[in-house]
């Protein structure tokens, strides 16, 4: 740590004052506002007009860069805020619903859990490592200032295909940054998902997602209480990296912006992260402090203003007191700026020494630069003269919101009609098609991805990386927790209303085959530009999709963020709602895994075989097209399999559970007879399918609602009624078979013998194959 | 059996360490770095994570904590000492071990179940486990690359301080089965007097059935069974 | 007292099998730069030090170095020091 670290003379600063009433007047050298600069801000001219009305007179260079911030995409919503509204929110079991730095659902024995997910794929875009590491940094912050200590991570990668060596510099760097930042601060990853399609090409998608557990008692809040407490500024030193990342983050890339935007990428540092993480911990159980907010998307700003929105009191703050790493900074540069590892804390007014020993035990920096008022007023000095003095609720609450119509574009409506039938015939038979689904970059192992990141330290990971969902053992107890990220881009591509519920059922499948009883989400949304009637189109139909998922299963929305202008050059993303489910398990003893284990099992099917083809890993993989209606979600028949599912878990009925998703049966049973890489061990399996579909439909139709289970053979009836109680149809499709026995599949029509070194080599060795030849 | 866990500011296995203590049967407690005394303890753990960001490189600036020079006094007496993954790291530096781990064969950060082979049974660390016994538990690093001369090497060889070694599940020392590139396939050593252990795998990480494997409990039932003399009990300051 | 800006570059020792340099070295290869034979990876540290002379400072940090900025076991170092601009 530096040495030359500013320590006040003896014990409480001097109060942060200026001469009373003084109206923030330009600084020596601010460029005069004119249209072009409040452009360049992002602001268009009515809400120009509307910042007028709310100040009563033109804004300072300095309010302007704070009004820009606050009322970017990033942290105003202002494009998605009308239709988020009508996402569910609330159940009993929910403690802290979308609005704070992260959701909080009551996980029972007294235990809260915090999660939420983030997007960082405009930095991501620009410098992969430090993009991801620092996507990772900000989303642990989000939940260790809940109070909760990070006990999971989980990731949701988007790339192009692994052809392009730059997106396999993406991939890579994208991959090295959120390992070596996360191993760092020692929270195990515990899951996640990556997708490879041309729709990501130049746009990657990366959103992180953090789980912290902590005692109910101990959830604290971002707020301002308390007229009087003082805000210290907490962490890392303010710099000048990220000035108006918040708005970069809401602006579309351009071909060439690798070089220009480079200034503003952050760098991380997980060691302070690491410090920080359990300063604050610390400090929240001492009582000194009554909130605390991370510094993330536009700083000091944002957080200074929110927490005084969120308690309807006000904050001044001079920026002369906030410890700066570069010299000149002027109160724009401050206010805006995005270090990593910084936090604004609000301690009980008389207990700042106590906060400035527990940081410096940490070898941390605790800095008083204001405190809380009741003008209700965001107010920032520079040594004692005014430079901004805003009406804090309109700023973090009146940004102005939109919700122009939408339109879809006749060309995902064309894509979508078309006949899947036409490609029923793999051009070189099916099993070189199996191969090939199974051993495409999507379908086929992440091994090579989560091997670089920790996922056992901790020593509480129940279900690693590589199954359905992650499972974390709660400290101390025998409850879990159960986690997973989905989203099929391709299936929101051509039908963002099925797709996203689709996303919403996948997470709750998944989490259900663990045994995890599904409780909530937090969702990232990825999108194009929200200026284009057809993203939104996109959005607004994947919203409702959403709130449809979301009510039926019962997981409401605990927050989450939102990212538009994920574009190259006017070529949008997928859309992608990223969805984040929770679950909850009263023994972890009782999680079911998603390999077979013993000879002689019977391998029976849940839900019905319907063929669905539209949007497949198989037109994709094969045939090189995204086209056709993608599956089809009965909401109902998935919420009688999940709780068929629990209930056979709970009563340890079943040896494996695996949910059949992207790559459709035949991903499935690869993926549970080939089990774990390494340490595992595979079996083989002999399966009969007597349903009248082509085989590629049969095979590789990628339709909801369907789990391969295995129990032991004296357990089959029970699984059987069972099922057969919860209306849930269940068919007998084979029998696991010896260590090393072939995979073999029967159809109406085919015979596929399948040799398991063979689905090896093609399940475990195509991302490693594609890295290591790209050196 | 009173067994101090240090933590330095970036440690992040400390909790595991303490709680394998636990399970073991003997009485954990935390030493934080800028201590100077072990506190009365028998036994010192030095366990994983990133003592100070592993800037500069890993354990090198950890060797300079306050509290090492009282670890090294420690072992000098003849104290228990076991560094696991960066742990290990640190005690090389701090010249209680010899050699020094590298980066990875791979370059990357490397985290999975790995197998070992118990080569010495019988130390303060492996009395509960059979000699040649194959166990498993998880590695999870990047610089795990262990490496010496080729004198200090045959030294450790020839007189049986290479504790495990990786290999695969039959217990083979096959190419395959050299996770990150070390010499001779070390996983773990001790000094000549035997009563310092450094190890990359994490047997606090394998200490319950539900966890996947519980091969890593054996190592702290050994140390706090381990009978101590006087001489290696540290000074109450 | 004046300053002096003291680089010291660490590198492995001749014979240590360095990962990175061989990884790099593949790399440039594959991108048609024959004539590198060889690529070994280190680092460079920049320390600005306060001392009497040149000589002085260079000592000091030779000392440091052998302490802490290198490691005995794997690594070389050199040392360079100039006036500070």
């Amino acid at each position: 740590m530096s040495s030359d670290r500013r320590r006040p003379g003896n014990g409480a600063a001097p109060p942060v004052t200026s001469p009373n009433g003084d109206t923030p007047l330009p600084r020596p050298g601010d460029p005069p506002i004119t249209p072009d600069l409040v452009d360049d801000h992002g602001i268009s001219p009515d809400e120009y007009d509307q910042i007028l009305r709310i100040m009563g007179r033109e804004p300072t260079f300095t309010e302007l860069g704070v009004f820009s911030a606050m009322w970017s995409e990033h942290c105003g919503y202002k494009n998605s805020k009308r239709l988020l509204r009508l996402l569910p929110t609330e159940a009993p079991w929910v403690i802290q619903g979308p609005g704070e730095n992260a959701g909080v659902i009551d996980v029972g024995g007294g235990w809260a859990l915090a999660f939420k997910i983030e997007s960082h794929n405009h930095p991501s875009a620009v410098e992969p490592y430090q993009g991801a590491a620092t996507g990772i940094g900000g989303i642990l912050r989000d939940v260790f200032t809940m109070g909760a200590r990070p006990v999971a991570t989980l990731n949701s990668l988007h790339f192009g295909d692994l052809d392009s060596p730059r997106v396999r510099y993406l991939f890579s760097g994208v991959v090295k940054g959120i390992g070596d930042y996360g191993n760092c601060v020692g929270i195990p990853s515990t899951g996640g998902e990556v997708y490879f399609d041309r729709g990501y090409e130049d746009n990657p998608i990366v959103n992180a997602m953090c789980l912290g557990l902590m005692r109910r008692e101990d959830l604290i809040r971002g707020t301002a209480e308390g007229v009087g407490n003082t805000l210290m500024a907490v962490g890392a030193r303010t710099g000048r990296d990220g000035i108006h990342g918040a708005t970069f983050a809401s602006e579309e890339l351009s071909e060439g912006d690798d070089e220009a935007s480079r200034p503003q990428v952050q760098v991380g540092d997980p060691f302070t992260e690491k410090l920080l993480l359990e300063a604050s911990l610390e400090l929240i159980a001492s009582g000194h402090i009554v909130g605390i907010q991370d510094m993330g998307a536009a700083g000091l700003t944002s957080s200074g203003a929110e927490m005084a929105g969120r308690s309807g009191t006000g904050v001044v703050m001079d920026t002369a007191r906030v410890p700066v790493r570069e010299q000149g900074m002027t109160p724009y540069e401050i206010l805006l700026s995005e270090s990593q590892e910084r936090m604004l804390v609000v301690a009980e007014a008389g207990r700042e020494d106590g906060v400035r020993e527990i940081l410096e035990k940490w070898e941390l920096e605790a800095e008083t630069i204001g405190h809380v008022t009741e003008t209700g007023t965001f107010r920032v000095l520079e040594d004692g003269v005014a430079v901004a003095d805003i009406p804090a609720l309109p700023l973090t609450e009146g940004c102005p919101t939109y919700e122009r119509p939408g339109e879809e574009s006749p060309e995902i409506g064309n894509l979508r009609k078309t006949d899947v039938l036409h490609y029923m015939l793999p051009p070189n038979g099916l099993e070189s098609a199996f191969l090939a689904v199974v051993g495409s970059p999507n379908t086929s192992s992440k091994q090579w991805v989560y091997e670089q990141y920790d996922t056992s330290v901790r020593a509480n990971s129940i279900e690693r990386p590589g199954g359905d969902a992650g499972v974390i053992r709660v400290p101390g107890t025998n409850r879990g927790v159960a986690a997973t990220t989905d989203c099929n881009g391709r299936h929101t591509y051509l039908n963002p209303r099925t797709g996203a519920m689709g996303a919403v059922a996948e997470a709750a499948r998944n989490v259900a085959c663990t045994g995890a009883v599904p409780m909530a989400i937090t969702n990232c949304l990825n999108f194009g530009s929200p200026l284009k009637p057809h993203i939104r189109h996109q959005f607004r139909e994947a919203v409702m999709g959403m709130r449809d998922a979301c009510a039926y299963l019962e997981t409401p929305v605990t927050g989450g963020n939102v990212s538009f202008y994920n574009e190259t050059d006017g070529q949008a993303v997928y859309p992608t709602p990223v969805i984040g489910m929770v679950g909850v398990i009263d023994d972890v003893g009782n999680v079911v895994r998603h390999a077979f284990r013993d000879p002689g099992d019977a391998i029976l099917l849940l839900g019905t075989n319907r063929g669905e083809l539209g949007g497949s890993e198989y037109l994709y993989a094969v045939h090189d097209v995204v086209a056709g209606e993608p599956p089809a979600v009965d909401l109902h028949a998935e919420r009688s399999l999940q709780r068929c599912l629990l209930a056979m878990a709970g009563r340890r009925m079943l040896k494996s559970a695996h949910d059949v998703a992207s790559g459709g049966l035949a991903a499935t049973l690869v993926e549970s007879c080939l089990g774990r890489p390494r340490t595992g061990r595979a079996v083989g399996a002999s399966i009969r399918l007597e349903d009248e579909l082509p085989d590629t439909a049969l095979l590789f139709g990628e339709d909801h609602g369907r789990v391969i289970v295995s129990c032991g053979p004296d357990e089959e009836e029970n699984v059987r009624r069972m099922t057969s109680d919860h209306g849930v149809p269940c068919t007998r499709i084979g029998t696991v078979t010896g260590e090393e026995s072939p995979l073999e599949i029967n159809t109406r029509s085919a015979a596929l013998r399948l040799a398991l070194g063979a689905l090896r080599d093609r399940y475990f060795g195509t991302i490693p194959g594609i890295m290591s030849e790209a050196g | 059996m009173n067994v101090a866990v240090v933590t330095f500011p970036g440690s992040n296995c400390d909790q595991d360490c303490h709680r394998s203590v636990e399970l073991a049967g003997g009485s954990p407690q935390y030493v934080w770095h800028r201590e100077t005394t072990l506190g009365g303890a028998e036994a010192v753990i030095v366990p994983g994570g990133f003592a100070h960001g592993d800037y500069l490189r890993p354990g090198a600036i950890a060797r300079f904590s306050p509290i090492m020079d009282a670890i090294i006094d420690f072992a000098r007496e003849g104290g228990l000492v076991v560094g696991i993954c960066n742990g290990f790291q640190v005690l090389c530096e701090a010249g209680l071990l010899p050699g020094a781990l590298l980066r990875n064969r791979s370059l990357r950060f490397q985290s999975h179940d790995c197998w070992l082979r118990v080569e010495r049974a019988g130390t303060p660390y492996t009395r509960e486990y059979r000699e040649g016994q194959v166990i498993r538990m998880p590695l999870s690093h990047a610089d795990g690359n262990y490496y010496a001369d080729a004198g200090t090497l045959a030294e450790l060889e020839a007189e049986g301080r290479v504790v495990f070694r990786y290999c695969d599940a039959r217990g083979d020392v096959t190419p395959e089965a050299n996770p990150n590139g070390s010499l001779n396939h070390v996983a773990g050593i001790m000094n000549r007097r035997g009563n310092v252990l450094g190890m990359m795998p994490h047997p606090d990480r394998a200490i319950e059935e539900v966890l996947g494997s519980v091969d890593g409990l054996p190592l702290f039932e050994s140390l706090v069974g381990t009978e101590v003399t006087a001489a290696a009990r540290s000074e109450v300051a | 007292m004046s300053r002096f800006t003291v680089e010291v570059l660490v590198t492995p020792r001749p014979g240590l099998l360095d990962p990175q340099g061989k990884a790099i070295h593949h790399a440039l290869a594959s991108l048609g730069y024959d004539a590198v034979e060889d690529v070994r990876v280190g680092k460079a540290i920049y320390l600005e030090v306060a001392a009497a002379s040149a000589e002085e400072a260079a000592e000091r940090v030779e000392e440091a170095c052998r302490k802490l900025l290198a490691n005995p076991v794997t690594e070389d170092f050199r040392v360079t020091a100039e006036t500070h601009r």
